[in-house]
């Protein structure tokens, strides 16, 4: 790695540092449900009543999740509708016809899901209706509604003996009102300011200096490019995502999106401290999501900055100096060379943003795998907005109940104990996603249709497929572009991984908070295992590793490491 | 008597364990266990290839098909053992309980009073309700209450303790147990129980683990481990289309064998806690029974570990029963001799425990070379409750020793008065929380003799360490609040109840619970009943009532107060056991993947041997290594699964810091010498 690379990670984290407690004041009186007073209170209480909702009224878990549930299936079917009959419907400049059903289903299920992940290529398949009204719309609801699943959970450890884990509109409403758009109203005005473009116009048609007539798209996009990192989708206006000019224009607007992707997750992590009244807990949790993604981070860069050996031997220069970022160049935009492209492969993947400023699938085998694997650890390191907090809190008990017997007690985290159903629970959300993965990898190497897409059969056909299933289930939404997915049977598969991924793992966080919720909280003495120091976080670090690694090393080991390994041997 | 030590491997245990092992091989034993039961399926699959193979249609050469396939047999056997072994000792030490229930015969009354006519019935023919008889050198044929008589029963088949008890209608002392004789005279005795369900019948069945039913902790954690080996399922399920894919693109190799599969399977599922997860929980009540307790369920063994609060009887448990003297605090006027003496010569005849103290205290302060003259014409005044004195008359010497008002009252009577200073004495002594206990001679009030309640030694360091492990010891007693506030600050308890009543008790126990506490007890009046009932953990004396017993989820046969200390500790270290062994299971795994992942490709992946860290010799002794050692582990740690891991009293971080580098590290680094030597072995005796 060069120093410049380490400068950035440093800088990045500093900032990102300074971020968590104002975000975590921010967000903390959304997640207890009160908005202090005043005109403030006032408005929402009359807009909640207008929509038919009381606020203050809460909800058992069970009516939480049904309600989070149907509000997500309207909101797929809406999508999906809206991409079939686009065509007729206005904002639509370039004229762009119905999307094919299957690539429509995808789509729908994709944005609602969180997961952003991209069958199609925008520019050429999506009006600008359906990008403003349907996608970007789904971009702030579906991060909305990780949000409150959070929420619910932190409730779930902060209240006691209740069965009211909060109400599901009114925690939608207000973090789509008083967070989300706010800071993407910021974030799109910055994103202008650097070159970003945001009209309505059809697109501009040129000659190229080759002398061919090209033509280039125009849209809306900067609008939808904060939400698209703020909210963690990862769904990029352009097929090129972040690595287009026009969604990502400067090394400013590249360091604020990676910083857009961790600021909300970072900052729950704090919310999460502030409402079971230790804010050391909170902090214990960030610093396990950090000490991972530093290693992470430093891991891509180091892989990405070794290059490839084959080309050495070719007397080709890959060692970085003042005329070149030197390093394994393939699929890197020049303008953020190796530092920024794998920092933001890093940050994307850690969180389940999945926009990528640089090609993934062009990254050397083990910088590939790093990404690969941040997802398959179930997106918990920082993770998606709200998922990325339930899904690491879920992970936090385990580690509680495993180490907490070691003390000599029954485990107990936060003054709740951990038993039978609680236990169930986690154990069902740790099934989710590596059934959804490893089953529909093998599905697909076993079907010649999950074969067909592959474009570079061998160990790294296998890897793309793997990434997929790892990135749809994981609701992380980023591809190995080496397979084309854009087809019936990926886009059925992977649909079916999204959902499944994200509300299949919804139903037992939900069970759990509501669980916790109804549970007394025991006070705290020497006897209690202390889930807040360095001790702590060794042991979900530990956790969090020995799950996602025993889990998928055989799988890895088959794409991946072997395809470094016989890199490195001069296959 | 002492049930405590029985050595880890007696061979009169391991005998029937080893059949046992083999018997526990039908699927319906193997069912209970979810992970044990994945590696039974998989051996008789593991079997069925090697018959195949044996005919000549196998995947792999048949003697590694054999062997893999004998040491899965192994793995479950090892556990059938572990659990065997654990049942064995807790049978052993229940057949000891199992001599009480010799009485065959009972003389059932036909009405409810001594002398009614009786017939001779068995002693499984009574109900509950039933009165029966119960003469000198008889057994008591039920658990029952004494409705009429007294007598002595010898209950040292329970208790070990040889000096017989008083038993008799009405009161504390009412309760008897069926099994123990009575000595002399005779007892009517009304049956509270059925057959087969008698306090001895439960304690013989859940001694025996017939009745065990898995603790909320024990579901919880099979659960996880259920949980982790459908993960480990789908890790090595997945990697047959894997492996056929891989052989597919890369031209080579031959797609990975079920043989390799289910080796890899069984590594990595948890079989080592799996294993051995039933013989820790009934090993931990037998440890319970080894410290003479009785636990009714599993549950409450486990709760004990959760205590947050020790409710402790001062009296037997803080201090000794007995009070000493400790000073003789003269009145003015009066030399400390002259009270010495005048306090010795009263208590001469006084056989209590501090009468005797006092001529002790004296003779030392007199220094009076054992010549315990006793006047001749003394005659001794015995204590009454009306007059709440004692004393002894010589000659024209009247000399009475009472309490403070007591004593007023004879010298105001005889015309003398108390002084102002001795007044402040009484008080003095009471702030200590001590007795006072005033002297006089005539109408003379000669001074204060302090009676101390003796702390016991050690008991301070004993709290001190349960307030370590987080635990807040509160000392009830029925003194006043100085008082016991005086013994309170003198033992180091961290609260106390004064002027205790069963009320307040149970009012403590509530309000402790409504902060969420879990708090343990213990009792032995019918009137403690209803606080034990509410206590999480509540140990009944056996000497105590039935009401208590039956209120409590304990019983101390030992009826000994400090016990309760002893049941935190036991069930600590049942949960720190399951713990430690479920981190070192998982952490194994780590080296078991080095092992298997290059063995298992090495056909397609050559170059997957970079992964081969331990050096094996070759995929098929990487992979019998691997899968040997995973059996072997199960017998090495039987022994830590029946004694539990070692118990110290140090908070929870300081614990958790030892046992995860221990069995975390430790459970890391393990396997992979152990691997790596069995794999030398293996190459050493050219078996690969």
């Amino acid at each position: 790695m060069t120093s410049a690379s380490i400068l950035l990670l440093i800088v990045f984290l500093t900032v990102l540092g300074l971020t968590v407690r104002p975000m975590g004041a921010w967000m903390a009186p959304l997640a207890e449900g009160r908005l202090g007073s005043g005109a403030f209170a006032r408005f929402d209480n009359r807009l909640l009543r207008l929509l038919g909702v009381d606020g203050d009224a809460g909800m058992g878990w069970k009516q939480y999740t049904l309600a989070l549930i149907v509000f997500n299936a309207l909101g797929a079917l809406l999508l999906y509708g809206m991409q079939r009959l686009q065509g007729g419907l206005p904002f639509n400049p370039q004229h762009l016809g119905a999307v094919s059903a299957d690539s429509s289903f995808n789509t729908a299920v994709s944005f609602v899901a969180n997961t952003n992940w991209q069958g199609y290529s925008g520019e050429s398949t999506m009006s600008y209706l359906t990008q403003m009204m349907g996608l970007a719309v789904q971009n702030f609801l579906s991060a909305a509604t990780g949000i409150a699943v959070a929420f619910a959970l932190i409730r779930g450890f902060a209240r006691r003996e209740t069965a009211d884990v909060g109400n599901f509109w009114a925690d939608v409403t207000r973090i789509t009102l008083y967070l989300l758009l706010p800071m993407s109203f910021v974030m799109a005005l910055v994103l202008v300011s650097q070159g970003g473009l945001q009209n309505l116009s059809g697109y501009v048609s040129y000659t190229g200096f080759a002398g061919h007539a090209q033509s280039l798209a125009m849209g809306p996009v900067a609008s939808q490019e904060a939400i698209k990192m703020i909210g963690t989708n990862g769904g990029g206006f352009f097929n090129a995502n972040s690595a287009h000019p026009f969604e990502n224009p400067t090394a400013l607007t590249n360091f604020l999106q990676m910083l857009a992707i961790f600021i909300i997750p970072a900052g729950l992590c704090h919310v999460f401290g502030r409402l079971v009244k230790d804010t050391r807990q909170g902090w214990a949790i960030l610093a396990v999501m950090t000490l991972i993604f530093v290693v992470c981070a430093i891991g891509v860069g180091v892989f990405e900055q070794q290059g490839n050996p084959l080309f050495g031997k070719l007397g080709i220069d890959q060692l970085a100096s003042s005329l070149q970022a030197g390093g394994n160049m393939e699929g890197k935009e020049v303008r953020f060379g190796i530092s920024a492209s794998s920092l933001f492969a890093a940050v994307t993947t850690a969180a389940s943003c999945g926009a990528v400023n640089a090609m993934h699938d062009s990254f050397t085998a083990l910088g590939g795998m790093i990404p690969m694997w941040l997802m398959q650890l179930g997106e918990v390191i920082f993770g998606g907005v709200g998922s990325g907090l339930y899904g690491m809190l879920v992970l936090a008990v385990l580690a509680v109940f495993v180490a907490g017997l070691m003390v000599g007690r029954t485990p107990e985290y936060l003054g709740k104990k951990i038993e039978p159903y609680e236990m169930k629970m986690v154990a069902l959300a740790i099934l989710v996603t590596p059934t959804l993965v490893l089953l529909g990898t093998s599905v697909a190497v076993l079907m010649s249709a999950g074969q067909a897409g592959v474009a570079n059969p061998g160990p790294h056909g296998f890897s793309e497929i793997l990434y997929a299933f790892s990135s749809a289930a994981n609701n992380n939404g980023s591809a190995f572009a080496g397979l084309s997915a854009n087809t019936p049977f990926y886009n059925g598969m992977l649909a079916t991984a999204m959902w499944f991924g994200r509300f299949a793992m919804i139903v037992p966080v939900m069970a759990l908070a509501g669980g916790l919720a109804k549970k007394k909280i025991l006070p705290t003495s020497s006897g209690t295992m202390p889930t807040h120091d360095a001790l702590f976080v060794v042991l979900v670090i530990g956790t969090v590793l020995l799950v996602g690694a025993l889990t998928y090393i055989p799988a890895l080991a088959l794409g991946p490491i072997v395809e470094h390994l016989g890199l490195w041997a001069g296959h | 008597m002492s049930r405590t030590t029985l050595p880890l491997f007696d061979p009169a245990l391991t005998r029937p364990a080893l059949v046992d092992s083999f018997r526990k091989l039908t699927p319906r034993a193997q069912v209970k266990n979810p992970v044990m039961f994945v590696v039974y399926a998989v051996s008789l699959v593991a079997t069925a290839l090697w018959i195949q193979a044996l005919v000549g249609h196998g995947e792999a050469p048949a003697w590694l098909i054999g062997t893999i396939a004998l040491w899965l047999w192994f793995t479950v056997l090892f556990a059938n053992f572990a659990e065997a072994l654990a049942e064995g000792r807790s049978k052993a030490q229940a057949e000891s309980l199992k001599g009480l229930k010799k009485t065959s015969y009972a003389k059932k009354l036909s009405e409810p009073r001594y002398g009614a006519p009786f017939k001779m019935v068995g002693a499984d023919e009574l109900r509950k309700g039933d009165v029966v008889v119960v003469q000198a050198n008889e057994v008591i044929p039920c658990d029952g209450e004494v409705i009429e008589g007294i007598a002595s029963v010898d209950e040292s088949a329970i208790t070990g303790e040889s000096a017989p008890v008083i038993r008799e209608s009405g009161g504390d002392f009412s309760s008897v147990t069926g099994g123990t004789r009575v000595l002399s005279d005779w007892i009517v005795v009304r049956a509270t129980v059925n057959p087969g369900e008698t306090f001895i019948d439960r304690m013989i069945a859940m001694v025996e683990g017939a009745k065990r039913r898995k603790t909320p902790n024990e579901i919880a954690l099979t659960i996880l481990l259920v949980g982790l080996t459908l993960v480990f399922l789908l890790a090595t399920v997945t990697l047959l289309p894997f492996s056929l894919y891989s052989v597919q693109v890369s031209h080579s190799g031959s797609p990975i064998g079920m043989t390799v599969l289910i080796a890899l399977l069984v590594c990595l599922i948890p079989t080592t806690i799996g294993g051995l997860l039933s013989a820790i929980g009934v090993a931990g009540m037998s440890r319970l029974m080894g410290a003479n307790v009785i636990a009714t369920s599993g549950r409450a063994v486990e709760a004990a570990g959760d205590i947050d609060v020790l409710l402790l009887d001062k009296t037997g448990t803080i201090t000794h029963g007995n009070r000493h003297a400790s000073s003789f605090l003269s009145a003015p006027g009066v030399t400390e001799a002259a009270l010495a003496d005048a306090a010795r010569l009263s208590s001469l005849a006084d056989e209590t425990p501090e009468g005797k103290s006092i001529v002790v205290l004296a003779h030392r302060l007199l220094t009076l070379e054992g010549k315990d003259s006793v006047p001749a014409d003394a005659t001794f005044v015995p204590f009454t409750a009306q007059s709440r004195m004692s004393g002894v008359n010589v000659g024209e010497r009247h000399i009475r020793k009472g309490a403070a008002d007591a004593i007023r009252r004879y010298v105001e009577a005889a015309g003398g008065e108390m002084p102002a200073s001795v007044n402040a004495q009484v008080d003095q002594v009471a702030t200590r929380g001590s007795t006072p206990l005033v002297v006089a001679e005539g109408s003379k009030v000669l001074g204060v003799v302090e009676l101390k309640d003796v702390v016991k030694a050690g008991i301070r360091e004993k709290f001190a360490q349960l307030r370590q492990m987080g635990i807040k010891t509160v000392m009830i007693t029925g003194d006043n609040r100085l008082t016991a506030a005086a013994i309170a600050a003198e033992a180091g308890v961290d609260d106390f109840l004064a002027e205790a009543t069963p009320e307040t008790k149970l009012a403590l126990i509530r309000q402790y619970q409504a902060e969420g506490r879990l708090v343990a007890m213990t009792g032995d009046g019918t009137n403690d009943a209803p606080a034990l009932a509410q206590a999480d953990v509540a140990v009944a004396m056996n000497s105590g009532t039935q009401a208590a017993k039956e209120a409590a989820n304990m019983v101390d046969l030992d009826s000994s107060p400090t016990k309760l200390i002893q049941v935190v500790e036991i069930g600590k270290q049942m949960l720190m056991t399951r713990g430690a062994l479920t981190t070192f299971s998982l952490a194994n795994d780590v080296a078991k993947y080095f092992a298997i992942i290059p063995a298992a490709f090495a056909a397609t992946y050559p170059q997957l041997e970079a992964l081969n860290v331990m050096g094996l010799t070759s995929p098929a002794s990487a992979l019998l290594s691997a899968v040997i050692f995973n059996a072997l582990i199960i017998v090495a740690l039987i022994p830590l699964a029946l004694k539990g891991v070692k118990y110290r009293a140090l908070g929870a971080g300081a614990l958790l810091r030892r046992n995860l580098l221990v069995y975390g590290l430790g459970g890391i680094l393990l396997p992979f010498v152990g691997i790596k030597l069995i794999d030398m072995i293996l190459t050493g005796m050219g078996l690969v």
